[in-house]
């Protein structure tokens, strides 16, 4: 099995905006080291096929941003997201989203080898987490499954 | 849950270090920041291997320190020279003793989990930079090992060996290690450290280095 992993935040400022240039100006690093780290399956990208950053998984709410990826394992995941560079874009995440209004913002679950998930895929195991708690349907990294 | 077991092994792993000769053995594998042989330890301390060994296996007992195996190059020949060597280092687990009962741990984690939803990152290390700065020693050695971090010197750099808030670093890595960077920016820039800190994570060490600035020597 591999894990998949889906992420939510609400901007709090205009992603073209001066408060969101280093997070933006540090996406091609971030999702280079991704990308190129052991046990990287995938992850979701917009038409633009560069990042995520130009899709909007809510209707009508334009400023949440979602990112969503599959990992051979969770210590592959858990090791790229912590013990890389990337542990210090995540330190400032509160500089440029917040998660107002969002009773979950992070989900993680297994699909078998080779399944690419949908969007709407990752938004059922949020809704799924946060339903029914932390369950092998849907679980995060503080209660792993 | 049974808590008083395992009281009981926090206090006898703590009272394991009362002897003063195992308290140095203890701090000389903590020191080195790798395995050890038993030989290393007689010689660093210039005792007798077999009361090395005996300190060694006291502390292995108390569950402060792990054993591995392996053949070591350097082995003089003899009986036994074969056999793979048996090495020490710094076991994983957390000893904590506090007498009364004092749950600071469980603390953090609750305050840490309430930060965390609440989104309240930059607050926590805006405390931190400013208890950093407030706390600020002018011997940045000193102050580094008085706080736990167990410094040491890499390229030109000050790596940190420990990391003082690891349960929680665990269980929040953004938020407790960019709790943690804060404090040090903040004791470095309060005292005018010549060093710059910065996240460098690292498995099995703090996340934190200091970089060395340019120095006007």
């Amino acid at each position: 099995m591999n894990l998949a992993q889906l992420n939510i935040g609400r901007l709090r400022f205009p992603l073209d905006g001066p408060e969101l240039k280093d997070f933006v100006d540090g996406l091609p690093e971030i999702n280079a080291l991704g990308d190129s780290s052991p046990g990287f399956v995938w992850r979701l990208t917009d038409e633009g096929g560069a990042d995520a950053t130009g899709l909007r998984p809510y209707e009508g709410e334009d400023d949440i941003l979602i990112n969503m990826s599959v990992w051979e394992s969770l210590e592959s995941l858990r090791d790229f997201i912590y013990h890389t560079k990337h542990l210090e874009y995540m330190r400032r995440r509160r500089e440029w989203f917040d998660h107002s209004g969002l009773e979950a913002y992070l989900v993680l679950w297994w699909v078998p080898e080779g399944h690419i998930p949908t969007v709407a895929e990752g938004k059922e195991r949020l809704e799924h987490l946060i339903k029914h708690g932390p369950s092998p349907e849907a679980f995060t990294f503080r209660d792993p499954r | 849950m049974d808590g008083m077991g395992e009281e009981g092994d926090s206090i006898a792993a703590v009272g394991a270090l009362g002897d003063p000769t195992r308290r140095k053995v203890y701090d000389l594998v903590v020191a080195s920041g790798r395995s050890v042989s038993r030989d290393e330890v007689a010689q660093g301390l210039g005792v007798a291997r077999t009361l090395a060994a005996f300190h060694l296996d006291k502390l292995v007992e108390a569950g402060l320190l792990e054993v591995g195996y392996a053949r070591l190059a350097n082995r003089p020949p003899g009986p036994g020279a074969g056999r793979p060597a048996k090495l020490y280092r710094r076991s994983e687990s957390q000893v904590a003793v506090s007498l009364p009962p004092r749950s600071y741990v469980e603390v953090g984690s609750l305050l840490a989990e309430a930060v965390e939803r609440s989104g309240a990152d930059l607050t926590l290390q805006r405390v931190a930079h400013e208890r950093g700065r407030a706390a600020a020693g002018e011997d940045m050695w000193e102050v580094l090992r008085e706080w736990g971090y167990e410094p040491f010197e890499r390229d030109a750099e000050i790596c940190l060996r420990n990391c003082p808030f690891h349960a929680l670093a665990q269980e929040f890595p953004p938020l407790i290690c960019g709790m943690n960077l804060a404090l040090l920016s903040g004791l470095a820039e309060g005292a005018g450290w010549p060093v710059t800190a910065r996240m460098s994570p690292e498995k099995g060490q703090c996340c934190v280095t200091l970089s060395k600035e340019e120095e006007e020597r």
